[in-house]
């Protein structure tokens, strides 16, 4: 079995964003980038299925401007056995994204497709379950626990983590599966595997290969920062404090 | 008990290690003067330790040496009995006068009250308390000044009573140089925390000296700068502190040390007399360069109140290997190659051996070791620069070279700025991980880098199941008692490469420099500070000063 990953370039976990003064976006010139943290989980999930003996092969496919070969280098580096880079100019919005990861998995023919349960960039939480619903296959998303393959049955056991504790699902292969924070705990890349990685192919694709429909219906008119918090005030005694609850806060 | 006699026994060791200190010490000090500064801590908390029956690992003397390029050494004592302690072998100066009423009323005057004068019993176990619970004073005052004057007429006033006192910042230093160590009033700069200005051509960035070194990070980070030294203790540390140490860090091996960035700054001395050596000049031979002196004099010869210092433009490339040795000749080597090979992108070259390693992951939460074998020697390597993927690629093929030629046996390069955090916190928590470890005995002592490691293996060798011996440090800077000073002195060391003689090793000077020399030192400080009310007991051997 084939599992496919979509990995995405992101700004740092750690950095501290500003956004362009012409309010088009965040800043990312000069900026540390890196691979998705939920992309990183989903991946090295995808490495131990392989690892446990459940799957033959790991890719990676990355979305975007040639820097994302970077993040793809990285995925090789932690053990994805080849990548893909789907060339594009600028970042697409999910269902994009989710349409030319339905027209890979058309070619490649996965029996797996883990994704990240969010990109830490716009937070949408959107692309798994799209890809899922284009291709008409199962998805099991904010996988938290350890997903137990069965080998004969073709299906897999995924423990969700939702609003209300924890939802355990079987799902029949091929499925889309979402990786959540506590599924585990991504390996580093290692120098031995750096230097594999070095001889592992990355195939770069184009829009045009894959008949990819890329008009979106959605717009970003414009990006701010939230309003900067409000110092506290110290007030003198219950009483006021009452008062300004009363009169100024509006909410007794 | 068997952990007294564990303890004799270690300290007959000690004594036959370096009969040439004994006869520096009083004989009823059993314990070499280095260590002593253990025993005044555990007599304070004897009970607890003794009666604790923690493990048996504990009863035992362990001795943690940290050793660097400079050099760290730990001797972690966990067993000990009552003893005199250092303090107490040392007297207080009666030439210096007692606290009086009508100081502190001179003080809630020219400072404005209570809030700039603490005598608020808790706030002053905290100030005579320091950072290792290693140094505990007794002093009765804090003084919080706000500006330049303030210090200045607080120092004219201690000067013509004969007040000692001690200036004191973030109180993170490592040998008892920024507490009392008897009624010393204490002379603290947090309030003077000010940036008064930034120069963004330049780069050049004038503060007060009570300016927490993290803070002024964050204030150069959005304008693209980065301040030239990092240490562990950035969230406390004052930047006046910093500099009254000469503090060095991670980061020396790429930007030099403090008398080299540091362009000009303004002390107050110990009459009150305010100098202005604040130059933001890069070049300027205009007489006797006075600020030197200052720079690591550890507030002996005047209390640092504004720093003018050279930051370095932020370069956004930043990786990070944390890299598995076999033997600490291949560190060496690596090392060599790393300066070769990396060149000008070299920002760190830190090293750990396997005791540390081992010390962090139990005593740390949330900590694991990067490289999935255990080995011998563990080395970060730190790259600055400005081309991500250039940078990367040298990084890379340096590695991998040296993976092939043996010098290396395994290594993982960090994906990003979390996993570097992670690397980093293994190197920075080693100080954290001791004390949390128990007892123990750091020497901060730079050798020559191939003789770095000899003493921990000569000391292991020595010790054997008394002690357990660590190394870490900066290699790259070529940056570990008794018996630990002579045999750094034999071998051309310096005793402390860069926290300092404080109170800890006042009286170990000679171990590094020579009389003549230490004699002009001496000469000067009597020069500045006649009636020797600036961090008495401290730097310099108590026995030119006592009455």
């Amino acid at each position: 079995m084939k599992i496919l990953v979509a990995v995405k370039r992101v700004v740092d976990y750690a950095v501290k964003i500003r956004v362009k003064p012409d309010k088009t976006g965040v800043d990312t010139q000069n900026v540390k980038m890196s691979m998705n943290p939920f992309c990183e989980i989903a991946l090295e999930e995808a490495l131990r299925i392989k690892e446990a003996g459940f799957a033959k092969e790991v890719v990676a496919v990355s979305i975007g401007p040639s820097q994302c070969v970077d993040t793809l280098r990285t995925g090789l580096a932690m053990g994805a056995d080849r990548g893909i880079h789907v060339e594009a100019s600028y970042s697409f919005l999910p269902l994009t994204i989710a349409k030319i990861l339905k027209s890979l998995a058309d070619v490649e023919n996965p029996g797996l497709i883990f994704l990240g349960k969010q990109a830490i960039d716009d937070d949408c939480n959107q692309t798994g379950q799209m890809v899922a619903a284009l291709l008409g296959w199962p998805q099991a998303t904010f996988a938290s626990k350890v997903v137990v393959l069965d080998k004969d049955k073709q299906s897999a056991t995924v423990d969700r983590e939702v609003d209300e504790g924890l939802e355990t699902l079987s799902v029949d292969l091929p499925a889309v599966i979402t990786t959540d924070l506590r599924l585990n705990q991504p390996r580093y890349a290692t120098l031995p595997n750096i230097m594999k990685a070095k001889s592992k192919p990355i195939k770069k694709m184009t829009l045009e290969d894959l008949k990819v429909d890329i008009k979106s219906d959605i717009e970003i008119v414009e990006v701010t920062e939230p309003p900067k918090r409000k110092s506290g005030v110290i007030v003198s005694s219950v009483d006021e404090l009452i008062y300004k609850l009363k009169n100024e806060a509006h909410v007794v | 008990m068997m952990m007294i006699r564990r303890w004799r026994r270690s300290g007959d060791f000690l004594r036959s290690a370096c009969k040439s200190l004994t006869s520096l010490r009083q004989k009823h000090n059993s314990m070499s003067p280095s260590v002593s500064g253990f025993v005044n801590r555990y007599e304070s908390k004897g009970k607890t330790f003794e009666s604790n029956a923690w493990n048996d690992h504990n009863r035992e003397l362990d001795h943690h040496s940290c050793v660097g390029g400079n050099l760290w050494m730990m001797q972690q004592y966990k067993s000990f009995g009552s003893s005199s302690s250092s303090a107490s072998k040392l007297q207080r100066n009666p030439l210096f006068s007692s606290l009086e009423p009508r100081d502190v009323s001179f003080f809630n005057e020219i400072l404005g009250g209570e809030k700039y004068v603490v005598q608020d019993e808790e706030r002053l176990e905290t100030a005579n308390t320091d950072w290792m619970h290693k140094y505990k004073g007794s002093s009765k005052l804090m003084l919080l000044p706000k500006t330049t004057e303030e210090v200045s007429q607080i120092l004219k006033y201690c000067d013509s009573r004969s007040l000692a006192v001690v200036p004191q910042g973030g109180n993170t230093g490592l040998v008892g140089g920024s507490v009392p160590v008897f009624d010393e009033v204490i002379i603290n700069v947090g309030l003077m925390n000010k940036v008064l200005s930034f120069d963004e051509v330049s780069g050049v960035l004038v503060c007060e000296a009570g300016c927490i070194l993290e803070n002024l990070a964050t204030f150069l980070d959005p304008k693209g700068f980065v301040m030239p030294l990092d240490l562990g203790a950035k969230g406390s540390c004052h930047i006046g502190g910093n500099v009254s140490t000469n503090a060095g860090g991670l980061r020396l091996i790429r930007y030099g040390s403090l008398h080299g960035t540091v362009l000009g700054l303004e002390a107050v001395t110990a009459n009150g007399n305010v100098l202005d050596m604040l130059g933001t000049l890069r070049k300027d031979n205009t007489g006797y360069d006075l600020k030197h002196l200052f720079i690591g004099s550890e507030g002996s010869l005047g209390i640092v109140t504004k720093v003018s210092i050279l930051t370095q433009p932020k370069m956004s490339s930043v990786n990070l290997a944390f890299i598995a040795c076999k033997d600490f000749l291949s560190c060496q080597k690596l090392l060599v190659e790393a300066k070769r090979n990396l060149g000008e992108i070299l920002s760190a070259f830190e090293f750990l051996d396997n005791n540390s390693m081992d010390l962090v992951l139990n005593h740390l939460d949330g900590v694991r070791n990067p490289v999935s074998s255990s080995e011998n020697f563990y080395i970060l390597i730190e790259t600055t620069g400005s081309g991500e993927t250039y940078d990367r690629e040298k990084l890379e093929a340096f590695l991998l070279k040296s993976l092939e030629q043996g010098l290396v046996s395994d290594g993982v390069i960090a994906q990003d700025i979390n996993q570097a955090s992670s690397f980093w916190r293994i190197r920075e928590g080693i100080t954290e991980a001791l004390q949390k470890a128990g007892a123990f005995y750091k020497y901060d002592l730079s050798l020559p880098v191939e003789e770095i490691y000899n003493i921990v293996n000569d000391l292991r060798g020595r010790l054997g199941d008394l002690a357990n011996v660590m190394g870490y440090g900066h290699l790259g800077d070529g940056l570990i008692e008794p018996y630990v000073y002579e045999w750094t002195s034999k071998h051309r060391g310096s005793i402390s490469a860069e926290h300092g003689l404080g109170v800890m090793k006042a009286n170990e000077i000679f171990y590094s420099k020579s009389p003549e020399t230490v004699a002009l030192m001496v000469s000067i400080k009597k020069l500045l500070d006649p009636k020797g009310i600036l961090n008495p007991y401290k730097v310099l051997p108590h026995s030119f000063f006592s009455p």
